[in-house]
């Protein structure tokens, strides 16, 4: 078994028209044993920037950790908030500086830069970021996520549109996934507000 | 405060170990299966690649750009690990950028050469990382290879990557010297198509990069012969909607406009 397949894990994160929407699975797993069906994947960094890690859970938790040191020193040099392109590059640079004993994790990040501009990237464990207009997705299910996504995905949605959207995607994805589920966790983000979901998946 | 050090960081290399020998696989990185091309046509030089990462056989990004920027009149090919490739590329156009500030001087290939395949080879072919490396400098158009332990080699048409012998096929066989600008893109476009249909590492688009003594021209997406063929116009409508358990909306904090209420200078009496 691979050691990303330990605990299990499913993101999925879209863009809309101003807006975007990033989503997890719940469950916690010990290899096929569920241990919690709570599990919190998606981390907010700053109001208009969040981030999903998929992989390894402990190291999911430390990353977090590290990046959350790392944000707050920034906002006491800078007095202002990091824009999601340069968090991308802050956290491609932490998984590269470990790249012959990395972290295994996945990160999912989500944020509105400049003029409300949604962003999204993805990486592997040792920090090639992957741009995305559309949508970008990590964990166990990916492989089902990237053709549900690739199938239900428009362009331009409003934020209800996208959260249904996401929402299916990730629902019908972790469906087809034994190591990812019991519900799921959406987040949709509009320069206004911050909208967070839970959804009710199949529990099994 | 703790200023964190350069460079690589081992601490988890004992960790990782234990969890391999308790028979946990290693992941998989992100490649770029790929097709990268340069040659020397008779103004200068023109690189070109394919734009599709893979993850194990899924493709993880259709649109990648593989084409990296090292100084206004140098650019690198990347194939390989791609972090390997996007760090390697970005450390030695810093150093490039330094240096050039410190010589006052344009940067020349020979010198990205260097600091290239001296990197690679301090790290004995574990940065995997093959480079086409092309430009002009004050010496004339310059094309190298550079393998991921150190070696490099100077050639006039130069092939890596998974479909390089697609793309070699066809550069061995059209290739001549002294080729125009138009006859030289199209031939890296020809080569590059090769293997973008001919290898399953590669695949979507073209990109091409032109360099010339005094100016460059970079071609993102110069050919896209792999659109999406049936797109519904309507898309997806989900008639049931997703059922949830609970909703929490916060709203986010309005900055406050400080404005000058009264006349400005209020201590002048």
């Amino acid at each position: 078994m691979s050691i990303f397949e330990y605990n299990g894990s499913a993101l999925v994160a879209m863009v809309g028209k101003n807006c975007f929407a990033i989503a997890s699975d719940r469950r916690l797993g010990v290899q096929l044993q569920t241990i919690a069906t709570d599990f919190q994947r998606i981390f907010k960094i700053h109001d208009k920037l969040f981030l999903g890690l998929s992989g390894l859970g402990s190291d999911a938790q430390t990353l977090h950790q590290r990046l959350v040191f790392r944000h707050k020193l920034y906002q006491l040099r800078e007095e202002r908030d990091m824009k999601p392109e340069t968090f991308a590059s802050l956290v491609s640079a932490m998984l590269y500086e470990k790249r012959f004993g990395p972290y295994f994790c996945q990160p999912v990040i989500a944020g509105l830069g400049e003029d409300d501009k949604p962003f999204i990237c993805t990486m592997d464990s040792i920090g090639a970021k992957e741009l995305a207009k559309d949508f970008v997705v990590a964990g166990t299910a990916s492989e089902s996520l990237y053709g549900a996504c690739e199938s239900m995905f428009k362009p331009d949605m409003d934020h209800e549109e996208l959260f249904e959207t996401i929402s299916q995607a990730l629902i019908s994805s972790v469906d087809r996934d034994c190591l990812s589920g019991w519900g799921g966790h959406v987040y949709i983000v509009t320069p206004t507000e911050v909208t967070e979901r839970i959804l009710k998946g199949r529990m099994d | 405060m703790d200023v964190p050090k350069t460079g690589f960081s081992f601490d988890l290399c004992r960790r990782n170990e234990m969890l391999t020998k308790k028979g946990l696989k290693s992941p998989g990185y992100l490649k770029t299966g790929t097709t990268i091309v340069g040659l020397i046509f008779e103004n200068g030089v023109i690189l070109g690649a394919d734009t599709r990462a893979t993850e194990g056989p899924i493709v993880a990004d259709k649109n990648c750009e593989k084409i990296h920027y090292m100084a206004p009149n140098i650019y690198c090919c990347g194939a390989g690990t791609a972090a390997d490739t996007e760090a390697v590329t970005d450390n030695i156009s810093s150093q490039l950028k330094l240096h050039r500030y410190h010589t006052g001087r344009e940067s020349r290939v020979v010198t990205a050469l260097t600091l290239l395949k001296s990197h690679l080879f301090r790290y004995q072919g574990h940065v995997s990382a093959a480079l086409v490396l092309g430009g002009v400098d004050v010496t004339g158009p310059h094309l190298h290879t550079i393998y991921p332990h150190g070696s490099t080699d100077t050639l006039p048409f130069a092939t890596m990557g998974s479909g390089s012998l697609a793309a070699m096929a066809i550069f061995e066989s059209e290739y001549r010297e002294g080729l125009t600008r138009e006859e030289g893109v199209n031939l890296v476009t020809k080569a590059i198509c090769s293997g973008i249909f001919n290898d399953l590492g590669s695949g979507s688009n073209v990109d091409v990069c032109v360099i010339e003594k005094g100016k460059k021209e970079y071609l993102r997406n110069h050919l896209t012969p792999n659109p999406r063929t049936y797109i519904s116009s309507k898309g997806y409508t989900f008639s049931k909607k997703t059922e949830v358990l609970l909703t929490k909306i916060t709203p986010l904090k309005e900055l406050v406009d400080v404005v000058q209420v009264g006349g400005g200078d209020a201590m002048e009496e």
